[in-house]
This record gives structure tokens, sequence and C-alpha cells, in this order.
């Protein structure tokens, strides 16, 4: 190996790549050589970041023991009677005490626990109490009631009368074989994803604890025991107001987000979160790895499951309420054709930058807003900014109703831009990645020095998602200085942006890697700090209860007439 | 082996053969294990007096740890009963083909508490959403995720 290719360079500079944390570089592949990108990683917590924690299916369990625990103590029952208990009273510890202490059998009765007592002749005391402690057991392989012992036992479900047959039933000793019990069980766990099975026999309200769930699936559906542990963990994950189960498709992590936990504070942070893992576990090193490698990112406080820092939940949600009510009107706009607004000649687009340049006339124009692109990135660029005089002018109804829809579009067209933007730049990474490989295999390029790219598209793709949000934002956002000054910072990064994707857009030849790479490196750092800036900035402003809104935002105090969008 | 279901189900039509059905209650097909069909009527004195209607079952693999699919059967002439449970195209709203199935339950007496369903009708009338359930109803009955109003069916 020669070692004349890397001399002049200073790829290896970087200690992190071979000090044995390579594992970690491995595990999101993205640990660059250059120092410059380290932004900041510092310990302090940005403004726009929300405090939370990953945790482990096996970590939640923890949780749950630890509150079955406690709860067992202080009612004096076994582990699986608590169990039950928290599931019914869905994990709200301080009520299932009042109420056990208030009428102990009455609850293990409605917990599927105990079984209710016929009810008793008028005469009898008016309030009956049990004085036994509940207690459940499982009962794998019981024989059939003493009572019947003579006779062969027959299972009521299947009619197996097989000699030796292995029987089972809860505490209200209804007998079926085991394999009735296993495909019972089974069935209700993966089909129906329930996680509280009462006793296969009629209008039986008894409850399986989990160790007869597990006794009766060990043998024939090992596999299924796992998938009854998540259904307990989702459904404590679901009763804890300060947990959320990861919405990305197989994976078991919960995160952990107490300050998100509260309607009101949903109305200053934006709680962007994130598991910690990657891809779709087990596909980690699928063919489309950029794509589904992505980090589970999403909302804690919406169902919202991407970054939509940095506009608030209430926000965000009216305005994709907005994009649906109005989606026919604006379905135009997604088309990836236009024409050229010179020679009129349709042009397709096919990468994530704005700057088009028709093939036929040479006219070179921004996508969004169909102007020449010389004005774009000097100081009177104001494509991201609407000009509201139209409106302000508009007296009658019909040309009110005409500049308001001009608004919406104004902003939802730069919205919808970015998204596909940021769909078309995935694309391009595919794109990349492919020729990167290849500029390993002809030249002597090596893995390391070609990851500049990945970055530079990982970051483009980051800042887009901020941009999309920010118009939601400015839609809402009424006039006035504030505004002005959230979409200078909006352009800023934008024209940034803009700047990256067309660097990215070029030609990649090995002769020109080592400019290309400073350019787009630079590049990368800069756009970077703008997206940092709209963020912090965004999110003081919703510290400092700086931002106002045209409409009514729940938990806000309501727009001055004046600033109401018409 | 045979499939539970298809133990259980033989064992189910030779106790029908054997000891026949309650009245107002005939088997008309069991050729196989997919599907049955029988003829139910209310005896004495109610709003469905005289009037037969067909029932058909359909079993799928999992019969009897899951429900049948129970229906009315509404073609060749045939009607669903006027009921506030039952469809215009047949389907039956009713808890036990549900969320209260139970394993232990039988085709038989599925076809019983159909019968008393019926027999207790108080005003023969259509679901208040039948044109709009009928529109869009699935053909397997099962698929539908039925709102239970009634505790008594
Ligand atoms: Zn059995
Ligand atoms: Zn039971
Ligand atoms: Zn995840
Ligand atoms: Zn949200
Ligand atoms: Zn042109
Ligand atoms: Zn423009």
């Amino acid at each position: 190996m020669s070692d004349v290719e890397y001399s002049d360079d200073d790829y290896y500079d970087d200690e992190d790549m071979y000090d044995g944390t390579q594992d970690d570089a491995d595990d999101d592949g993205m640990d660059m050589d250059n120092e410059d990108f380290q932004i900041d990683a510092g310990p302090k917590r940005k403004p726009y970041e929300t405090e939370h924690e990953s945790l482990s299916q096996a970590e939640v369990e923890r949780l749950m023991r630890r509150e079955i625990e406690q709860t067992r103590n202080i009612l004096g029952t076994d582990e699986s009677v608590a169990g039950l208990l928290l599931r019914h009273m869905s994990w709200n510890k301080e009520r299932l005490i009042e109420q056990y202490m208030d009428n102990p059998s009455k609850l293990t009765d409605a917990a599927g626990i105990t079984i209710p007592e016929p009810p008793s002749p008028a005469s009898a005391a008016p309030v009956r109490s049990r004085s036994s402690r509940p207690s459940s057991k499982p009962l794998p392989h019981k024989r059939p009631s003493p009572s019947k012992k003579d006779e062969p036992f027959v299972c009521p479900i299947c009619f197996d009368d097989a000699p030796g047959l292995e029987t089972s039933g809860l505490d209200c000793n209804h007998q079926y074989c085991i394999g009735c019990w296993t495909a019972y069980l089974s069935s209700k766990i993966r089909d129906e994803g329930e996680h509280f099975i009462r006793c296969m026999a009629e209008g039986c309200s008894i409850v399986a604890p989990d160790c007869f769930v597990h006794a009766s699936l060990l043998r024939d559906e090992p596999e299924t025991w796992p998938r009854f542990k998540e259904l307990l963990a989702r459904h404590y994950v679901s009763c804890n107001p300060s947990l959320k189960f990861c919405p990305h498709p197989g994976c078991t992590n919960t995160v952990s987000c107490p300050g998100a936990s509260s309607k009101s504070s949903l109305l200053s942070i934006v709680p962007t979160v994130s598991c910690g893992a990657r891809g779709i576990p087990g596909q980690e090193k699928g063919p489309d790895s950029i794509t589904v490698a992505r980090e589970h990112k999403f909302c804690f406080g919406c169902p919202i499951d991407s970054d939509h820092r940095p506009v608030i939940c209430n926000v965000a949600k009216m305005w994709m309420k907005k994009c649906a009510d109005d989606s026919e009107t604006a379905n135009w706009i997604k088309s990836n054709t236009k024409e050229c607004p010179k020679c009129n000649s349709t042009i397709e687009k096919n990468g994530g930058c704005n700057h088009m340049t028709c093939k036929k006339c040479k006219n070179e124009f921004c996508w969004v807003c169909m102007g020449p692109w010389s004005d774009h990135g000097t100081s009177w660029y104001s494509c991201n900014r609407y000009e509201e005089k139209a409106g302000i002018e508009a007296r009658d109804a019909q040309s009110r109703s005409r500049a308001s829809l001009e608004r919406y579009l104004h902003y939802y067209n730069r919205w919808a831009n970015h998204e596909q933007s940021a769909k078309l730049s995935l694309e391009l990474y595919k794109k990349t990645e492919k020729k990167m490989e290849e500029m390993q295999i002809t030249s002597s390029l090596t893995w390391i020095e070609v990851q500049f790219m990945k970055k530079a598209v990982e970051e483009a793709d980051k800042c887009r998602e901020t941009l999309k949000w920010t118009y939601a934002m400015a839609y809402y956002l009424c006039r006035g200085n504030h505004k002005e000054l959230f979409e200078d910072n909006q352009r800023d990064l934008e024209h940034a942006v803009e700047e990256l994707s067309e660097l990215l857009e070029q030609p990649i030849e090995s002769d020109t890697i080592p400019t290309l790479r400073q350019k787009v490196t630079d590049k990368t750092v800069y756009v970077s700090k703008r997206n940092e800036i709209v963020l912090d900035d965004t999110a003081n402003g919703f510290l400092e209860g700086r931002w106002k809104w045209n409409v009514h935002v729940d938990g806000f105090d309501d727009p001055d007439p004046a600033d109401l969008a018409f | 082996m045979a499939s539970i279901s298809a133990r259980r189900l033989s064992k189910e039509l030779k106790e029908i053969m054997n000891e026949g059905c309650p009245v107002g209650i005939t088997l008309l097909k069991a050729e196989d294990f997919v599907s049955w069909q029988f003829t139910i009527q209310v005896m004495g004195e109610s709003l469905y007096k005289d009037e037969i209607f067909t029932l058909l079952f359909r079993f799928d693999r999992d019969y009897p740890i899951s429900s049948p699919a129970v229906q009315f059967v509404t073609v060749d002439g045939k009607v669903s009963p006027v009921h506030p449970h039952v469809y215009s195209n047949g389907h039956i709203c009713a808890s036990i083909l549900g969320s209260e199935w139970s394993p232990v339950l039988s085709v038989i007496s599925v076809c019983v508490t159909l019968q008393s369903m019926l027999a207790s009708c108080k005003k023969k009338e259509r679901p208040a959403d039948n044109d709009r359930y009928v529109r869009h109803a699935p053909d397997n009955p099962k698929k539908t995720q039925w709102h239970y109003d009634d505790d008594t069916v």
C-alpha cells in the first residue's frame, strides 16, 4: 500500500477514527475527518433542544417491575396480582391503592383476578367482604377437577380426548387442553394486540396472569412471548405522560421526556426527540443505507413523526390541517415540471437545487418564485417574503379571498418545495453514493475522503426540514418587526442551503475533488451555523413570549383584531 | 393431523346428526368445513311468525379460537329479518360474534342466541345506519369493527 497517496492529506489527522472508537463511528457512519464538522458538541443544551432520555424495552421493564414491587409491598399481594391491578388501573398507583383500601374484592373482581360472587339474596348483609388476600398462581398442566376424575377428559374446544392430554386453567378452573390455550393466547396477542386476556369460557372474567401466558406459549409458540412483553411495555408507556414509544417501524425503544409531558410546556418548546437508533432494526445494511439509516427522530408532543422545529406543535398541527383541507387547490404545485418563464418550454426539476437553467434559452430563474435567479442571493432577495400590500388594498370580498388564497399559496409553495427538494436530495445522495463507490474503485480515494458529500447532503436535508417548517410558522406569524427579523434569518438560511445544493449537483471528477471537497465542507459548516441561528432565535422567542399569531392558537392570547389574517 | 377446526366441526356435525337441531333450527347444508347453512325460525308468538330465514356460517382455520363469520343469506329470494341489529345485507351486529366470542360456543349455540334475539324483538326496524353501512360494508362481516350499543345481544 502506497502512503504517497495520502502524504499531502490530513485525512488521518483525526485520531478519533483509529483510537478504538470505531464502533461509534460505524454506528452512525458520520464521524467526519474534519474537525470543523464537530460543531459545538459541548455539554450545554441549546435553547431549541429538549432534554430526553432513550430507554430500551428492558429498561422500561425495569421501571414496571419497580412499580409492581412498590405496589405489592403496600397492598401485601403477590407480584402477579399487583401487576394485573396496575394494568387494570392504567398504572395509576395512587388511585389503585385508594380503591383497593376501600374495597379490595370489588377491585380484584373487576381486574379479572378473583371470581365475582353470585349476587347475594336480598336478606344477606349489604356489605360483603372477603378476608383472604387474593393470590394468583399459575395452574399449568393441571388435571381436571377431582370430581370428574373417573371420566376421561375431553377438551370442550377441540374435543380432543387423548389419554394423558395436558390441560390447564386459570383460578376459575375452566380446563382446556394446552394446545387450545396456546392457540387462543397466540391469536389474542398476535391478531388483536391484547395483553389483558380473559379465560376462554363464555362470560368468564378471569384474566390470564403473565406466568400462565408464559407457560402456555413456552413449548409451541415461544416467539409469541416477546410480542406479549412488548405489548405490556407499550401499555405501560402509553399510561405514562412522560414516556412515548418510538413510532419508527420495528423499533421497541421508548423516549422519556418529562419536560414535555404537560400541554402547557408545548406552548414554548418543540420537543424533538430521538430514541438513538437509526434505520429499521435488522436492515441497517440494506441497499438504501442512507434512507434506512436515518435517525429515529420524532416529536414528543404531537403525532408528527419528524422534526418540526422551529414551530410549536399546535401551530404545526394547524398548518397540517390547513394543507390537508386545501390539498386540491394546492396540488398543482407539487408537480415536478413547470414552464420556463421566458420561452415556455417545459422544464423538469430533478435535483434539490432551485436554481434552474432553461436548456433551450439559457434563462436562469428561481424554481419557487419563477423570478430571475440574478436577484437571488443579493440584498434585495425576497423570495421567502410575502408582500402583503395586495391584501391590504383588496376591499371587496372576492378580491380579499383571492388575496387570501394567494397568501396561502406563497407559503404552501415554499413549504412543498422544501419537502420536494428534501426528497430529491435523497435521490441525489443515492447517485452521489454510487459515484463515491466508483471513485474508490477507479481512483486512490478512500472511503473517508468521500464522506464529506454524505455529510453535506444530510446537512442540506436537515436545513430544508427547518426551512419547510419556518414557512408554516411565517404563515401564522403576525406582521411586524419580529416577523421581519424571522424572515431575514429564514432568507439567509435558504440562500445558504441553495448554494450548498448547487455545489452538490456539480459533476464529481476525481481531479477536482480536493477543491470541491473544500468548498462543500466550508459551505456545510456555514449552512449549519445559519440553521442554528434560526432554531436558536425562534426557540428563544417562544421562551420570551415574543411570537404573536395572526389567528387564534390554543394556549395563546387572542390576536389583536388588526393583526388577524384575512 | 386434522386441524383443530376440522376436528371440532366434524364433532359438532356428528352431534347435530345424532341429536338433531333445537326446535326451529334445521341444518340446510354442511358439505365441508368452510361454510354451513341453517334455516332458522322463531317458534310461538313473535314479530317473525311464519318467517323463515337462512343463516350462513363461514369458518376459517382458526375456528373455534376465532369466531365464525355469521350472516343472514340475502340471495335467491331470501331476505334478512327486519331487526334493529340486522342489516339489509344480512350482516348482524351481535357481540357474541365479535368481542364476546368464546371458543366454547358452538354453531348451534350461535343459532340459538340469534333465534332468541329475534324472539325478543319489540319493533321491526333496520339499524339507524343501515344505508350507510350497507353501501360500504365488507363482504365478510368479521372485517367490520362493530360497536355494540346493546349488551343483551
Ligand atoms: Zn383443546
Ligand atoms: Zn374461566
Ligand atoms: Zn426508534
Ligand atoms: Zn409536535
Ligand atoms: Zn427557456
Ligand atoms: Zn425565488
